[in-house]
């Protein structure tokens, strides 16, 4: 007859779970699930909330945009799936008042614009801004401050938009969905959709630009993009799509969480490897037992495993249920700091939390289990027979390989993923050789300090294998915590450094040739302004390598993108600010070269196939440009400066007609100096980015924020992994105290041994956490977010200090109990 | 039971040839039903042999053969399920599972064994050892003649037919253990089982069909 495990099993976690056996290892995973379950509910909730935030950059979740109406039928399917629905027809046009003409870009908008964000006006120049739900009415027109003073004109005055006479109720100070396309842009006009008609200048063959902006919950959003991707003619504009220096933030935030996310799995790992060692170490007598009884092996290891399996599965789901509630706590505490209320969480954090507790666990607490199958029956008549303990590869081979298979799920960076695991695996490693010398150095030494400590030093010595263990399990653990304290603080100031006070907030363009040594004089005169002037130079792409571009040829959508649209060229001797050359060489000097030359922004590059030293032809005004290009470059988009796709060498350009571009900072006192050049420069427009700037920060403040609270959870479980480190050699301290106490040793004598050896695991550990903190510091730094390289030496001295206190303090509370226990109690057990 | 030339050699770098004889060219044969005394001085190689015939350990020389079966020829667990079918034990410090109560001790080798309806047999077993009142206890609310009672119990639970006690009074005070002597003899006789017992008390000893005594691993007498 066989045994039936399934049984054996549950009576063995029943009978485990009631005599305290297992609550530890349970209390991990759930603590580990819900820090995990947390963080992954959270983050599914702030990403969901993020990306409303984002939307509104786009005033909508989805926009499509098309060069003829969006028929009716796309608009009614979008009804079908339960989106709210609203068309934008735009274009550009004279808007004379008077004898004033301007061009200006006209968005003609209905009821329900926009879908996401908020419109803002005011009712005169520079005069104070409210937000509005309403759009302009039949017959009147909202415009910007920019057409506002080229006109010349009130509110209340009345202006000519094609054959209609519109009349001017408010200035528009902030739009939603004005930032992307902000070089190509005139002033803006802002009319009542049902006016179009009566202006006439929806003709046949006339340049329209239809859009449909679409809102809804995600996962209709979702459904309806998937249904609507294969139809053509129509430009999908999701988020993630448009706005480069927006997804340049939401992929930032995106590695951030998925950093915590990473951490929380492996400290949760870390905390349950600890008490799978202290739980199997507590169960050798029992195998022995049992294998004297006639267990065999696979008896042991099948009810065992089966035990783990249910334990990890029961805790997840315990653990879950927590995660969802801390998380909802923590929404709740947010809400007053975020702008919107955040969504509910999808299902699927439960599902991944489970699975993840479940690899979790088994990855790192089964080589543990795995031991019990070679406790040798003879222990029960040789009572010091324990089975070999694991070797390195053994007790963490399973561990990495479940981080390798939980991590990429988890981060979906497969680059951030390699370098946390790879940075964890050595500081692991570097952390058990550095405790290993630190321990023999100490070792060494130990007949020069007092009792205590020489008590404290010979137990460290001799638990020489516990001891590492749990440096490392307290290293790893103040590791992470530092690095999600002080390290973080350091990489999240950089990252908000990348938009500094200073971040140019106005952008000339239209800038004649004739207006430029005025302009530098100008600007020269008022110090408050300096710019670098950019020529802007209108360009087609016809050829590449001498074959003429046909954009229906290229296999990437972007491509034909790319293709069919006209480039502004600039020629420049320096790399601009805020660009890096990812592949070839910058031109050297600044004098003109006879080889006309190119360098291309990476993206593009890639998006049409062309590479370092690839010969392009551009037509501009008329005539053909060859060149060759000499570079491709990163652009950090999100700084704001006037940055081009391509940049020419000097020279290359001199002959063409162009037009020259500048942007600059100006502080608020400073508004007048735009009002002066407006008079001196009347055909240069001026485009005030601030708005746009201050919403992009207060997103950027807002992921900022999430990801510390995001972090926070991982704290946490930094701090299980240090109770749980302190916990494997708490049953061998215990017993030791109480032995002393029975040969006659005062509980004073007992604390100073105890605080000595927890005083210099606490120093070693911690020595060994701020030099790899520091290490994954640089490392994340440089390779992952791209930031400079920032070293925080305050870690050298909190570190050390932080992690003797905190390891003394928990040490000694939990020997505490002992200590007031009659020491028979404490043997006995 | 059957010992041929059993002998048992470890690894012990400061002697000569780098080898320690514990137990040396054990010989000897006991039948069934009868009991065998292993008696000798501390380190003089009892627990060794004990472990060598119950097949917890691997004899370095020579062989045991149990019910006809030669352990060598099984491996650990085969040895395992040798032991689940026909072997039981009884040890000096009990070695009750302090996280299940007394019954569920004497549950343990019958599930482990696929026996159906475990509990009847165990509470049978508990009953005769005259602990019918504590099926519930764990092993710390007992004295300990009663834990050694349960552990009696669990070695007659899945029907052995030989019985190995080492040192099963060691740790009891003098009429405690006589009880529990008499219990293992009684049992013993009631189920037929062949008995073979560790021990330093030449009374106890006496008892026995036969005794064995060594010294320094080999045997000195053998008095029946």
């Amino acid at each position: 007859m066989k045994p039936d495990i399934l049984q054996l099993a549950v009576k063995s976690l029943l009978r485990d779970w009631r005599s305290g056996e297992i609550r530890l290892i349970a209390i991990a995973i759930i603590i580990a699930v819900a820090s995990l379950t947390s963080v992954s509910f959270f983050t599914d909730r702030v990403r969901q909330a993020t990306e409303i935030q984002a939307t509104e950059l786009l005033a909508a979740d989805l926009v499509l945009q098309s060069r003829r109406p969006v028929p009716a039928d796309v608009r009614q399917l979008a009804l079908d799936h339960g989106l709210i629905t609203t068309s934008i027809t735009g274009m550009r046009s004279m808007v004379m008042a008077g004898d004033k003409l301007n061009m200006a870009e006209i968005k003609a908008v209905e009821a329900g614009y926009p879908i996401r964000g908020k419109l803002r006006t005011s009712s005169g120049l520079f005069t104070a801004e409210s937000v509005t739900t309403d759009i302009p009415g039949p017959g009147t027109v909202w415009i910007d401050n920019q057409l506002f003073q080229q006109l010349g004109i009130q509110i209340g005055s009345e202006v000519s938009v094609g054959s209609a006479r519109l009349t001017v109720s408010r200035i528009i100070s902030y739009e939603p969905d004005r930032g992307g396309d902000m070089f190509n842009i005139a002033p803006r006009l802002m009319m009542n959709l049902a006016d179009i008609p009566a202006t006439n200048l929806v003709l046949p063959g006339s340049r329209v630009d239809y859009s449909l902006l679409l809102g809804g919950e995600s996962e209709a959003i979702l459904q309806f993009r998937q249904a609507i991707d294969a139809r053509t003619g129509l430009r999908i504009q999701g988020i993630r799509d448009a706005r480069p220096e927006l997804k340049s933030a939401l992929e930032r935030a995106e590695q951030f969480l998925g950093l915590a996310a990473l951490v929380s799995v492996a400290l949760a790992g870390l905390a349950m490897a600890m008490s799978a060692q202290r739980f199997v170490t507590r169960h050798f007598d029992n195998c022995a037992i049992m294998r004297c009884l006639g267990a065999d092996q696979q008896t042991i290891t099948r009810i065992y495993l089966l035990q783990l399996l249910m334990l990890s599965t029961l805790s997840s789901i315990i653990g879950c249920a927590i995660g969802y509630l801390g998380q909802e706590i923590l929404a709740r505490l947010l809400a007053g700091m975020t702008a919107s209320v955040l969504p509910a969480a999808s299902v699927g954090p439960v599902f991944t939390g489970i699975a993840a507790g479940t690899i979790t666990a088994v990855g790192f607490a089964m080589p543990q289990i795995l031991r019990l199958r070679n406790v040798s029956p003879l222990r029960v008549l040789r009572h010091d027979m324990d089975p070999l303990p694991l070797g390195a590869i053994g007790s963490y081979g399973t561990a990495i390989a479940a981080l390798a298979f939980l991590t990429p799920w988890q981060s979906g960076n497969l680059r951030l993923t390699v370098y946390t695991l790879l940075g964890m695996l050595l500081t692991a490693i570097f952390l058990a050789g550095g405790a290993v010398m630190l321990i023999r150095f100490l070792h060494r030494y130990r007949s020069r300090v007092g009792t205590a400590f020489r008590f404290g030093l010979a137990n460290i010595s001799r638990r020489a294998n516990s001891s590492i263990a749990q440096i490392l399990g307290i290293g790893l653990g103040v590791m992470v915590m530092l690095l999600l304290t002080l390290v973080r603080t350091d990489l999240l100031d950089e990252w908000r450094g990348r938009l500094p006070e200073g971040t140019p907030n106005y952008f000339l363009i239209n800038i004649s040739e004739d207006d430029v040594p005025a302009l530098n004089q100008f600007m020269g005169r008022n110090n408050k302004i300096v710019a670098a002037i950019y020529p802007m130079i209108t360009a087609r792409l016809v050829a590449i390598n001498n074959n003429t571009v046909d954009p229906d040829a290229f296999p990437t959508e972007a491509g034909q993108r790319w293709a069919r649209r006209s480039y502004n060229l600039t020629w420049a001797a320096a790399l601009p600010v805020a660009n890096e050359i990812s592949t070839g060489a910058w031109w050297p000097g600044s004098s003109p070269d006879d080889d006309p030359l190119f360098s291309f922004e990476q993206q593009i590059a890639q998006d049409l196939g062309v590479s370092t030293g690839d010969t392009i032809t551009f037509l501009i005004a008329g005539q053909e440009v060859t060149g060759r290009i000499a570079s491709t470059r990163r652009v950090q988009w999100d700084t704001f400066n006037a940055n081009f796709f391509v940049i020419a060498n000097p020279g290359t350009l001199d002959n063409y007609p162009a037009n020259y571009i500048t942007s600059f900072y100006l502080d608020k006192d400073d508004k007048h100096l735009i009002i002066e050049l407006v008079k001196a420069f009347p055909s240069v427009t001026i485009y005030d980015v601030d708005a746009l700037i201050t919403e992009v920060r207060k997103i950027m403040e807002q992921v900022i924020r999430t990801v510390e609270f995001v972090f926070g959870f991982t704290l946490l479980a930094g701090l299980v992994v240090l109770a749980a480190a302190l916990q494997t050699t708490h049953d061998e301290r215990s017993y030791e105290s109480a032995l002393l106490s029975v040969i006659g040793a005062g509980r004073r004598q007992i604390l100073a041994g105890l605080a000595a050896e927890f005083i210099c695991i606490g120093m070693i550990a911690g020595i060994l956490a701020a030099f790899s903190a520091t290490l994954v510091e640089v490392v994340l730094a440089k390779y992952v977010f791209d930031m400079d390289i920032v070293i925080n030496y305050l870690v050298w001295l909190i570190a050390p200090l932080a992690c003797t206190a905190v390891i003394l303090v928990a040490g000694l509370a939990g020997t505490w109990r002992v200590l007031s226990t009659p020491p028979i109690i404490t043997l006995r057990q | 039971m059957q010992a041929e030339h059993l002998g048992k050699q470890v690894s012990s770098p400061g002697s000569p040839d780098g080898r320690l004889t514990i137990l040396d060219n054990i010989n000897f044969s006991l039948q069934s039903g009868k009991s065998l005394a292993i008696v000798g001085v501390s380190g003089s190689g009892k627990s060794t042999l004990l472990g060598l015939l119950a097949g917890l350990d691997v004899a370095s020389n020579g062989r045991v053969l149990l019910d006809n079966i030669d352990l060598n020829t099984l491996d650990e667990d085969g040895r395992a399920r040798l032991r689940n079918q026909r072997v039981g034990f009884v040890f000096q410090s009990f070695h009750l599972l302090k996280s299940l109560t007394a019954l569920e001790n004497v549950m343990l080798p019958l599930e482990l064994a696929g026996v159906e309806q475990p509990e009847k047999t165990a509470m049978a077993r508990l009953t005769e050892v005259g602990l019918r009142e504590r099926f519930g206890h764990y092993p710390n609310q007992l004295s300990g003649g009663e834990q050694q009672r349960v552990a009696i119990a669990r070695a007659f639970a899945a029907g052995p037919k030989i019985l190995f006690a080492d040192e099963p009074t060691g740790n009891l005070d003098q009429k405690t253990a006589r009880h529990i002597i008499e219990l293992v003899f009684r049992l013993n006789r009631e189920h037929g089982t062949t008995l073979i017992l560790v021990t330093h008390d030449h009374a106890i000893a006496s008892l026995c069909d036969r005794r064995l005594t060594l010294a320094g691993g080999s045997i000195l007498t053998d008095e029946t």
